[in-house]
């Protein structure tokens, strides 16, 4: 063993309570670290999964549009002076285009059309408001992941049941319906039709559960009086949806119609989510910092204590970075048992957390073994330490011998 | 006779509080075997000399030879080499490494040479304790030993790579009249049997009148040698 290495591994061992707290100090910022970033990865997760059951990564939609003068005038440039939204239909034109041109871009996984109507749920003398959405229930269903969420029955059979529906928990409970009931359906166009009630989905979302239903998509189009190339919404699912801002955009100049991102439409969980991406990213690298701290205490003082072997070293031929070697090699010592330590200490904790129910659509704590936030976590504390140690380290490698031999 | 350190009208001034030399155009010669006493009063600038023969005081003008060589403006991690090589310390407090045993203390130079192996070094050490009468008292910690015993460590350290000098602040400065006869009979033979240079810095006049050659200094000049 090298010399310099002997003499930082006596000092280590020398004061075992010193070295102790500064492993401890470490272990607890890194295991914090560990734990509140994988949390927070958890979180966002859960939050994202919420949302995905009922927001596809992008919406492309037909937008209202206000009207606008014929002839640009640039004298004059209001001729209608009270514009108005133009009554148009809120249709994609040419769906099976557009949709083509959406499933040939690298970007997307699936795209599916999907038709919107509101609608009032009859039942004998009861009414309720709602929506009844028009699927291909394959494809909606790798888009929202239905089939997680159906209570009763099958999202399959809707698939062989034209006249099928299923319908949210909430609007079931209300109007006192189960699978194998009719339901009858009024839609703003005053078209009526009586369904077959073929499952039950719940969302724990209750406002979602007592208005939303899911209908064929033909069938959708027929109570709107709509023809089969009616379309309101293309929904996109895309690899990674972190990156369904930019591929908006993209799609907005690829098909001509709004393309709307799931965090525009989600402002307030993401805007949530950034929040709480800041707090703890703060907080638990202000953890970190203060295990640094301690380290650098220590440090500090095993070199005032040391000051006089650091001035002897020195005179018997111990160069500046040998001493720098010397204490950077306890620092970084001690950093690494309090890393291990804390990793150890962190898998403990989420391994314990992971078994805790919370309830309500979370179920179990949302946190799991994130790698890459064990070694987000494994480089800091390095680098905190090696600092910690560095600067003291630094300060007796500057120390003049003859200054403290002539004391 | 080889000369082992020479030097030529050194000259030292201190800045701090106000401006003033403490030596004075120092030449002299010291030849290898010899034991070289600094006498002088507090304040006459006979450590401040040692010092700078040790190449750890860079701060004056003059020149030193150290085996030949120019030392001075050799940037500072070649003066730490040449001291790991060529000079062995003695300082009046022993300033053993207290968590290592002696073997260890006295290891721990020739080590930082790395010229032989670990296990080359540590004969060379039990060696040299051995000459010094310490040879079980090798695997103690080392601050389980006398003041006297600690010294004699701290000599068997300073002579562990063969170096060219040993130079001692006051070497027998904090012992008893017993261990300082001891102390000094160590050095006395160093340079009759193995041809050691010593330069010892002291305050006890029994102790540099029985040494070979005194240098009596006196307000930074050299009074005589």
């Amino acid at each position: 063993m090298n010399i310099n290495n002997k003499i930082a591994k006596t000092y280590i061992f020398s004061n075992k309570k010193l070295t102790a707290v500064g492993v401890l100090g470490v272990l607890l910022g890194m295991s914090v670290y560990i734990f509140m970033n994988c949390l927070m990865v958890g979180f966002d997760r859960t939050s994202n999964m919420t949302v995905f059951k009922n927001t596809a990564h992008i919406r492309v939609y037909k937008d209202d549009e206000i009207s606008k003068p014929l002839i640009k005038d640039s004298i004059a440039p209001y001729l209608i002076i009270n514009p108005k939204i133009v009554p148009k239909i809120n249709t994609i034109i040419n769906p099976k285009k557009i949709l083509q041109i959406l499933k040939n871009d690298e970007n997307v996984v699936i795209a599916t059309p999907q038709v919107n109507t509101n609608v009032f749920y009859n039942n004998g003398k009861s009414q309720i408001s709602g929506t009844a959405i028009g699927i291909i229930p394959e494809e909606a269903n790798n888009m929202f992941d239905i089939k997680s969420t159906m209570v009763e029955g099958h999202l399959d059979h809707l698939i062989h049941n034209p006249n099928g529906i299923i319908i949210g928990s909430g609007v079931a409970e209300k109007m006192n319906l189960t699978t194998g009931d009719n339901i009858n359906l009024t839609s703003s166009k005053g078209i009526n039709r009586t369904l077959k009630i073929i499952g039950i989905f719940k969302t724990n979302n209750y406002n979602i559960d007592k208005i939303k239903s899911y209908i064929n998509m033909p069938l959708a189009q027929q109570i709107l009086k709509e023809g089969n190339t009616y379309i309101t919404d293309i929904n996109v699912k895309v690899a990674d949806p972190e990156t369904a801002e930019p591929i908006a955009a993209h799609l907005t100049e690829l098909t001509g119609y709004n393309a709307e991102s799931w965090q525009k439409s989600n402002e307030t969980i993401v805007a949530a989510g950034r929040m709480r991406k800041i707090i703890i990213s703060f907080v638990s690298f202000t953890i970190l910092l203060i295990a640094g701290f301690g380290i650098y205490n220590i440090l500090n003082m095993t070199v005032s204590q040391k000051i006089n072997d650091i001035a002897i070293l020195k005179a018997m031929g111990f160069k500046g970075n040998d001493v720098v070697r010397i204490f950077v090699t306890q620092a970084v010592s001690i950093g690494v048992m309090g890393v291990i330590g804390g990793v150890a200490m962190a898998t403990v904790v989420i391994t314990l957390l992971k078994k805790v129910y919370i309830g309500g659509d979370i179920g179990y704590f949302p946190i799991n073994y994130e790698s890459t936030k064990y070694l987000q976590g494994i480089i800091i504390g390095l680098v905190i330490t090696f600092f910690a140690g560095y600067i003291p380290a630094k300060k007796a490698a500057n120390v003049d011998p003859v200054e403290i031999l002539r004391r | 006779m080889k000369t082992v350190l020479k030097t030529e009208k050194i000259d030292k001034y201190f800045h701090d509080p106000v401006e003033f030399q403490v030596l004075k155009d120092i030449s002299f010669e010291v030849n290898r075997g010899e034991f070289l006493s600094m006498i002088g009063k507090s304040g006459s600038g006979k450590s401040t000399l040692l010092y700078i023969l040790s190449t750890m005081d860079t701060e004056y003008s003059g020149q030193l030879h150290i085996d030949g060589q120019l030392v001075t403006g050799l940037p500072i991690d070649s003066l730490a080499e040449i001291r790991n090589e060529k000079i062995g310390f003695v300082f009046q407090f022993h300033y053993l490494l207290p968590e290592f045993t002696c073997l260890q203390n006295v290891m721990i130079p020739a080590l930082k040479l790395g010229k032989y192996s670990e296990e080359e070094i540590e004969n060379k050490a039990f060696e040299k304790l051995k000459i010094l009468g310490l040879e079980d008292q090798a695997l103690k910690s080392a601050n389980k030993l006398s003041g006297g015993q600690q010294q004699r460590v701290a000599i068997a350290r300073a002579l562990i790579n063969d170096p060219c000098i040993i130079m001692g602040d006051e070497p027998t400065g904090n012992l008893d009249s017993k261990n300082s006869n001891i102390v000094f009979d160590i050095f006395q033979n160093l340079t009759r049997e193995f041809g050691q240079t010593i330069i010892a810095v002291t305050h006890d006049e029994d102790f540099a009148h029985r040494s070979d050659r005194i240098i009596e200094m006196k307000d930074g000049n050299i009074l005589a040698h």
